[in-house]
């Protein structure tokens, strides 16, 4: 018998290896920016040590919809009905607040069948990680434009869209998102500092993830084209996250960052670059999202960050413990109390 | 000749009425918003207390102020407390429908009007009081912006002397409603109410027919509207999620609801047990309603026939997806916006096969407001049981009117959960198959998103999906799964509320009927057996899927008749789909659906012509 040691399995702070956090094998396109975001994901949860049985989550339908079955499948998942997953994911937050939320739509489930509830979940800061796959096309249904596509932007089969977008991340700012973000499934290293951030705060946070189609909308005259996002992506600062656990000792950098403390205590670094952008300024990142319509620019980074805002469960003056969690008898009154209301109607 | 207080054209050329005791209907005809509600409510309540059995009605309009309304009291020593379809005494306050209303009353009725509309100038064969509201306004009201609102209490003490009602029972009905808060706009209704009664006494000189007398048939009973009733039965289902849209007839069943959980379940840390979203729609309020049951919340939402048609798509998903869910439809007339202020049990039929593809839903049907605390329960047993949307079906008439009502007893066995597995369970069985039926009955084992364990998570879909939950297109696969779900429709047929039979002896012909349907059936079996010696049978349908002892009661009797209160028989199809040709063949269909609340008359009226046939 052979007694030669097996190395030790590589594992996170919480003793699970990587594979705790993959998914199933995906059947999107190969290419496809959303798998690239699957793999992100994977990433930053095992690097945070997330308890993958602590997350749930979500999805509309649509080709963005099939991702949760990519990745975390230690996770109970709901891949609920097109354009809901926003409703689905707030009963269920609700319902046990100990969860980690994470949703997962695309540009058609958000911003078209599903924008009312989008924008009635950015109203109540539920905190969740909203994530939009969005690639400006319906891929499922072969081609067709979303709401999302840029004005001017040219299908594959060359009809050009005349209608103007809507802007999921300048909707997020207005009504009430307290961590909102644009990136791009190509950009490792600040997906997963946007995604390690949204997972850190305690509030709603939306990110816009540019992931582009490569079957039905990768061609020249798109605006959501890899070739197209890679010249066009400005970056509006250079994002660094240091978790909590990490006993690193944070020296300010004058002048050049700026640290926002999120709620369980880790820092989100926002270094400058080119520019000055504090993303706690509202009026600011509405006008840097205006601005890069103009210019035509995918300008990428967080948008803007708000820590002071109160969670809905907060706002609801709920109970610390998960509703869910509750035993009888504190759920049930009593007989007494029933036999003082019928004497009061009597 | 008109008739004035002192010449009186009575029914029989003459003579005095016959004195008719605890057994009439009495109609009040306002405008809405004119503070009406009140003195109406004050005088059934103060009958109430008479410990005559009582009941109110509203028929209002949909509008905030203006439009005509009409509130029927009808008190009944036999206790039959639905509608009666013949007004016997009207109280005429509003010049928009006073004439019509006055031409409708049956000869030898009592008509108590506002003096200027003159009603004396279109009949003759009426017992007519006139009042001077607007002489005994002002001085019982000073304040000339309040007259509109306390107009209204006058009638009160003028019934009060007509009826015999007694006036320290107006007082305490008049407190009790108007609150410890409000003590002065008691005070001036009071004083607006004496104004009424002592006008009476000096000036009524007529002989009518109806009377009051107390009596003890309201032994231990309570005042309480079926909407509060339902609101109640959650509170103490230990109900945690409500995600709502406001929308008539069912608004106040949360909105009550709201009042309860913070009265009874707010915990020590001043934070409550549960969480109510109003949400932006249904369609997001039964997202809601269905992510909550997931995650392990006993979840309910209420809303009327529209709401249900928006939630739709969600609740085929819920039933595909094995999730529970209570959904209260208080329902209204449709199609479309309808009367959103007339009752109907319209949504029967919809809300048993609600969503595309092959589905059904268990739906619950309680009668009064005592069903409505105890269906509650029972709904959220049933859905976590059998984990799928239930329906509770009442409707505007239970729910937004006044009941007398039996005390509701709190239930004493430990809420029924489900199959759900805890850590503990996987850590036992190793893991589990989320539709797989082990136990025969249909339902699968689950587990609660959050659960401690590796093996504890599964992955919830809409899509085609086999018994480990995995995403599949297979043929084998679909069908095993929603066979498995008929399966299941049959477990909860045995495991829902047993119907309400009452057999008569020697019974051919036996009636069905369902929800508020009751109170009639049962006054309408009286009504054919006492005026026509013709016992009948009652069966009161109390949930759907239909229970076995329906083919028993069928193969009973020559001839069922089906009693529906919808225009298509929704009672009576559903049935049709369910019974074998044989017994299909013995139904009969009897159709209510003018938007009123169903009478004992017109059933009676129609059984005897069918029969008669």
């Amino acid at each position: 018998m052979s007694t030669t040691a097996v190395p030790p399995k590589k594992t996170n702070r919480i003793g699970l290896e990587v594979l705790h956090y993959k998914g199933s094998k995906t059947t999107l396109c190969a290419g496809c920016g959303h798998n690239a975001v699957s793999e992100r994901i994977v990433e930053v949860f095992y690097e945070m040590g997330v308890q993958p049985w602590k997350v749930a989550k979500f999805s509309g339908i649509g080709c963005s919809s099939k991702s949760p079955a990519y990745f975390l499948n230690l996770a109970h998942g709901f891949n609920s009905v097109h354009g809901r997953a926003a409703s689905v994911a707030t009963g269920a937050m609700l319902a046990n607040r100990d969860l980690l939320g994470v949703v997962v739509t695309g540009d058609g489930d958000t911003a078209s069948i599903g924008i009312g509830q989008f924008v009635h979940m950015l109203r109540r800061n539920l905190p969740l990680v909203y994530i939009i796959e969005d690639n400006g096309v319906y891929g499922l249904t072969k081609g067709q434009f979303s709401a999302t596509s840029d004005y001017g932007a040219k299908s594959k089969g060359g009809a050009l869209n005349e209608m103007h977008k809507l802007d999921c991340c300048l909707l997020g700012i207005e009504l009430g998102a307290t961590l909102v973000a644009r990136t791009f499934s190509g950009d490792k290293k600040q997906l997963q500092a946007i995604l390690k951030a949204a997972i850190a705060h305690k509030g709603l946070s939306i990110i816009d993830v540019i992931s582009p189609c490569v079957t039905f909308n990768d061609h020249a005259g798109s605006t959501m084209s890899y070739a197209y996002v890679k010249e066009h992506d400005v970056a509006l600062h250079e994002l660094d996250f240091i978790p909590h656990y990490e006993d690193i000792h944070l020296e300010m950098e004058e002048g050049d960052s700026q640290d926002v403390t999120l709620h369980d205590g880790s820092v989100l670094r926002v270094k400058k670059l080119g520019r000055d952008y504090d993303p706690t300024d509202k009026m600011a990142a509405i006008r840097v999202l205006h601005e890069a319509e103009e210019k035509q620019e995918v300008v990428t980074g967080i948008f803007y960050i708000n820590t002071q805002t109160k969670d809905f469960y907060e706002t609801l003056n709920m109970t610390d413990t998960p509703l869910a969690a509750l035993p009888e008898t504190l759920t049930r009154p009593s007989q007494e109390a029933l036999d003082e209301i019928m004497e009061e109607l009597r | 000749m008109s008739t004035t207080l002192t010449s009186l054209a009575r029914e029989g050329g003459g003579a005095v009425p016959q004195r008719i005791v605890n057994d009439f209907s009495l109609q009040v005809a306002t405008a809405n918003g004119s503070g009406s509600q009140t003195s109406n409510i004050v005088l059934m309540r103060a009958i109430f207390q008479m410990g005559i059995p009582v009941s109110g009605k509203n028929m209002f309009p949909s509008n905030i102020q203006g439009l005509p309304t009409w509130f029927t009291i009808r008190a009944s020593k036999h206790g039959w407390i639905g509608r009666k379809k013949e007004v016997d005494f009207l109280v005429a306050m509003n010049p928009e429908t006073a004439r019509q209303d006055c031409l409708e009353l049956e000869p030898g009725r009592v008509l108590v009007y506002d003096e200027p509309l003159k009603l004396n100038e279109l009949r003759s064969d009426l017992i007519m009081v006139p009042v001077p509201f607007d002489k005994l306004v002002g001085p019982a009201c000073p304040e000339p912006k309040l007259r509109k609102l306390v107009k209204n209490m006058i009638y009160d003490g003028v019934l009060a002397f007509l009826l015999d009602i007694d006036m320290e029972e107006i007082h305490k009905a008049l407190f009790k409603q108007f609150g410890p808060k409000k003590v002065k706009a008691a005070e001036l209704n009071w004083g607006a109410a004496q104004a009424g009664f002592n006008w009476a006494q000096e000036n009524v000189k007529v002989e009518q027919p109806y009377h009051l007398e107390r009596m003890d048939g309201n032994k231990d009973k309570f005042i309480i509207d079926g909407n509060a009733a339902t609101a109640l039965g959650c509170v103490y289902a230990g109900c945690t999620f409500v995600a709502w849209y406001p929308i008539t007839p069912s608004s106040t069943l949360v909105e009550q609801m709201m009042v309860y959980l913070r009265r009874l379940r707010t915990g020590p840390d001043g934070k409550g047990t549960y969480a109510v979203v109003q949400a932006e729609d249904e369609l997001a309020s039964i997202g809601m309603v269905i992510g909550a049951s997931w995650a392990g919340a006993r979840a309910m939402t209420a809303t009327s026939g529209p709401g249900v048609s928006l939630m739709s798509e969600f609740v085929g998903l819920a039933y595909y997806t094995d999730i529970p869910a209570v959904i209260v439809d208080v329902q209204r007339v449709g199609p479309s916006t309808g009367l959103p202020t007339r009752t109907m049990q319209g949504d029967i039929l919809s809300n048993a096969v609600l969503s595309h593809g092959d589905t059904r839903h268990p739906i619950l049907f309680p009668s009064g407001p005592e069903e409505c605390f105890s269906m509650a329960g029972e709904a959220f047993d049933l859905a976590e049981h059998f984990q799928t949307p239930v329906f509770i079906n009442t409707d505007l008439d239970l729910g937004m009117n006044v009941w007398a009502s039996d005390p509701f007893p709190v239930s004493d066995q430990p809420l029924n959960r489900g199959k759900v597995l805890s850590s503990d369970d996987l850590e036992r069985l190793g893991g589990f198959e989320r539709y797989r039926d082990v136990d025969g009955d249909g339902v699968g084992y689950r587990t609660l998103p959050g659960t401690n364990h590796p093996a504890a998570s599964y992955f919830t879909r809409g899509s085609g999906h086999n018994e480990k939950a995995q995403y599949s297109e297979r043929p084998e696969d679909y069908v095993n799964n929603v066979d498995r779900l008929t399966r299941k429709f049959e477990s909860i047929r045995h495991a829902a509320p047993r119907p309400e039979v009452n057999c008569l002896d020697g019974a051919k012909i036996g009636m069905v009927y369902c929800g508020t349907s009751r109170e009639a059936g049962l006054e309408s079996q009286d009504q054919l057996m006492r005026e026509y010696n013709m016992p009948t049978s009652t069966f009161r349908v109390r949930a759907y899927p239909y229970p076995d002892e329906l083919n028993e009661f069928i193969d009973r009797h020559e001839r069922v008749y089906i009693v529906d209160q919808n225009r298509d028989g929704q009672l009576h199809q559903l049935m049709q789909l369910d019974l074998t040709p044989a017994r299909v063949a013995k139904l009969r269909s009897l159709r209510y659906y003018n938007g009123l609340p169903i009478d004992a008359r017109s059933i009676t009226d129609d059984i005897r012509g069918k029969e008669a046939e």
